[in-house]
């Protein structure tokens, strides 16, 4: 399947993302992948603080917040309530933000890659708490300002949680970007064939928080690809296969500098040689 | 059947006969041993459920939530330092109006570490809208876990239910215990309808979601009023329960030498039977002592109470918390109710509470004494 053969019908629609979200053109894009019976689990985050405010609800498919730590425990249980209440060719699939991937909810992640339940987990990684205001969690890369790093930029490497879901052995990982959709349709297919725990993590710009245009953002993720700061892999029968080379790493300079996240950092160098801190 | 068995044993064994579909839960001493029987129920085929092997005692009782959305009847456990782990999701599972059942082996609370048995743990979570019952013995363990499926799940209800055990005094002590048979089950607990409250593919539903302040009351209003119901609730659940299994309790409450008592002690809990023998043993002397066991803290029977006390002149509430720089919290809710005066703390970190200890209390009545005093 590819862009212009997906489902026409919309199954989150309403909500009040940003403009140029790249979290919900992600979720959007795999709902209508994965269809109608599909239950879609979030935890607090930017996708159910834009979604979920009573009474304008705005998935149309069957749809959970949980509890911040608990988007793969409460696909656990869901997923073995729909089958032991007798449902068959459903899909569990969890919507989480890279804090509620990386950190708050890794433990929980933990437990179902242990189990091996039958579950797609999706981590939309904007790189950053970004509802409550761009806070930096464990995916934010090195050098990013955010409003809990906010001069220096992140000192810390982005977690790689690709490799840490792989090292528990799931059954599928796969690294996409919201900037090759048809890519990211072709690893959601593959993700629906596969039983077990199926882990998607998928780049998803936030103009807000990376210091963008809102009509930047499928450009940046695909430039994230091509400057090879953000690599598509895929994790099948305990081998990575990479799937795009980058094509102009000449370009990484440019694609950093043109992120206001990054922009502070320079200035606190220059202020660092001036004496100033 | 009457087995000699402890209070885990009896609530496995009551656990299996309801039949959840969907159990998950953490190991933590004294809550173990219901763990470990009902993973043996699953391995042996005699239980047909999912059993989840949970990382954290938040996952569990999530896990289990994820479960009653699916629309499947689902049953924890846990104790002590796991049902504070839990307390985010005590909250969120009961604003979801999700009837799961989950029994807490009542554990002392760290710092300093102890694993013995006393109310601070669930008492302290009052507030989570949970119904909150607690056992005196391996019996009523079993009965209360029969019921509570019954009374959580009920439409007018929908609210999750803890069943308190005292930990080791209830847990671990061997009783004989009537273990009733499936047919009595059956009769007694139909199988669970979790009406809109779940996953629908035909009517698809979004859960979990935010209201804001136009809205919030009105959500948190229905659970209370739920809550409300469910005290109506429990004695016809009663006395449908005794109608089957002959067993009849008295309701929220439990009255022993109440009706003409001038000197009362409230309490709840394993410690109830030794305070019923001190009161037996004063009314010999002439003391016209009364005990009332509270078996229920949420809903708070609070007109039981009330009716009850009308003729006392003085009472006590012993119980095994204290909210630090207050009073016990079964005191400070007695209270909304009925004028007690004195609250003795006792039995924390599993420390016996002797009948002279009792015995003392009533005489501390007949003194006039009030306030808070530590055994």
């Amino acid at each position: 399947m590819a862009v212009k053969n997906l489902d026409e019908r919309e199954f989150f629609f309403g909500h009040k993302a940003c403009a140029g979200c790249g979290g919900s053109l992600a979720v959007r894009i795999a709902l209508k992948v994965l269809g109608e019976r599909t239950v879609a689990v979030l935890p607090a985050g930017c996708m159910s603080a834009v979604g979920f405010n009573f009474p304008q609800l705005c998935f149309a498919n069957n749809a959970f917040i949980t509890p911040f730590a608990a988007t793969a425990s409460v696909m656990t249980g869901l997923e073995a309530g729909l089958r032991r209440r007798g449902e068959k060719d459903f899909i569990v699939a969890g919507f989480a933000g890279d804090g509620g991937t990386a950190d708050i909810g890794l433990q929980a992640l933990s437990g179902a890659m242990d189990r091996g339940d039958n579950i797609l987990y999706i981590c939309y990684d904007n790189e950053a708490y970004m509802n409550t205001g761009i806070q930096k969690s464990g995916l934010t890369p090195p050098g990013a300002k955010t409003s809990t790093t906010p001069h220096r930029g992140s000192r810390r490497p982005k977690k790689d949680m690709p490799a840490i879901v792989a090292a528990n052995g799931v059954s599928y990982a796969a690294s996409a970007s919201v900037g090759y959709l048809d890519d990211y349709i072709k690893k959601l297919e593959k993700a629906k064939s596969v039983v077990g725990v199926k882990y998607i993590h998928v780049l998803a710009p936030c103009p807000t928080g990376w210091g963008l245009g809102s009509d930047e953002t499928v450009e940046i993720a695909k430039e994230a690809v091509d400057v090879g700061v953000w690599e598509l892999k895929e994790y099948e029968n305990g081998r990575w296969t990479v799937n795009r080379k980058p094509t102009r790493p000449q370009d990484l300079e440019r694609h950093i500098d043109r992120q206001g996240r990054f922009r502070i950092q320079s200035q606190y160098q220059e202020d660092s040689r001036n004496g100033q801190r | 059947m009457r087995e000699f068995i402890n209070g885990n044993d009896a609530c496995a064994l009551a656990v299996r006969l309801a039949k959840p579909q969907v159990i998950s839960a953490y190991p933590i001493t004294p809550q173990t041993t219901v763990v470990e029987r009902l993973a043996e129920y699953v391995e042996d085929g005699s239980l047909d459920a999912d059993f989840v092997h949970v990382e954290s005692e938040h996952s569990a009782l999530n896990a289990a939530m994820g479960a009653s959305l699916a629309g499947v009847r689902t049953f924890t456990a846990t104790s002590g330092q796991g049902l504070l782990y839990m307390a985010e999701v005590l909250t969120y599972s009961a604003g979801g109006r999700f009837p799961i059942v989950m029994l807490n082996a009542n554990r002392s609370l760290a710092l300093p570490w102890n694993i013995y048995g006393d109310q601070r743990d669930s008492l302290s979570l009052l507030d989570c809208g949970w119904i909150q019952a607690y056992a005196e013995n391996a019996q009523e363990v079993l009965d209360l876990t029969l019921m509570a499926f019954r009374i959580a799940e009920d439409d007018a209800v929908r609210v999750p239910f803890m069943i308190n055990s005292d930990g080791f005094h209830i847990t671990h002590t061997y009783e004989l215990v009537d273990t009733p048979a499936a047919e009595q089950v059956e009769a007694f607990l139909p199988g669970y309808e979790a009406g809109e409250n779940r996953v629908d593919f035909d009517q698809p539903r979004n859960f979990g979601f935010s209201a804001g302040p136009a809205y919030n009351a009105a959500f948190h209003k229905a659970h209370h009023e739920a809550m409300l119901r469910a005290l109506d609730l429990i004695p016809r659940v009663e006395r449908e329960f005794a109608d089957i299994f002959g067993r009849l309790y008295g309701g929220a409450v439990e009255a022993h030498l109440c009706d003409d008592a001038e000197y009362v002690l409230i309490t709840l809990g394993s410690v109830s039977g030794l305070c019923r023998q001190v009161a037996d043993t004063l009314r010999a002397n002439g003391v016209k002592a009364g005990v009332l066991r509270l078996r229920y803290l949420r809903p708070f029977p609070d007109r039981l109470i009330a009716e009850t006390l009308t003729g006392a002149k003085a009472v006590a509430v012993l119980e095994k918390d204290i909210s630090f720089g207050g009073t016990g919290t079964v005191f400070a809710n007695v209270r909304t109710a009925a004028p007690a005066t004195l609250n003795v703390i006792g039995g924390l970190g599993g420390a016996g509470i002797s009948a002279k200890q009792i015995a003392d209390i009533f005489a501390d009545l007949q003194n006039g004494e009030s306030g808070v005093k530590w055994l």
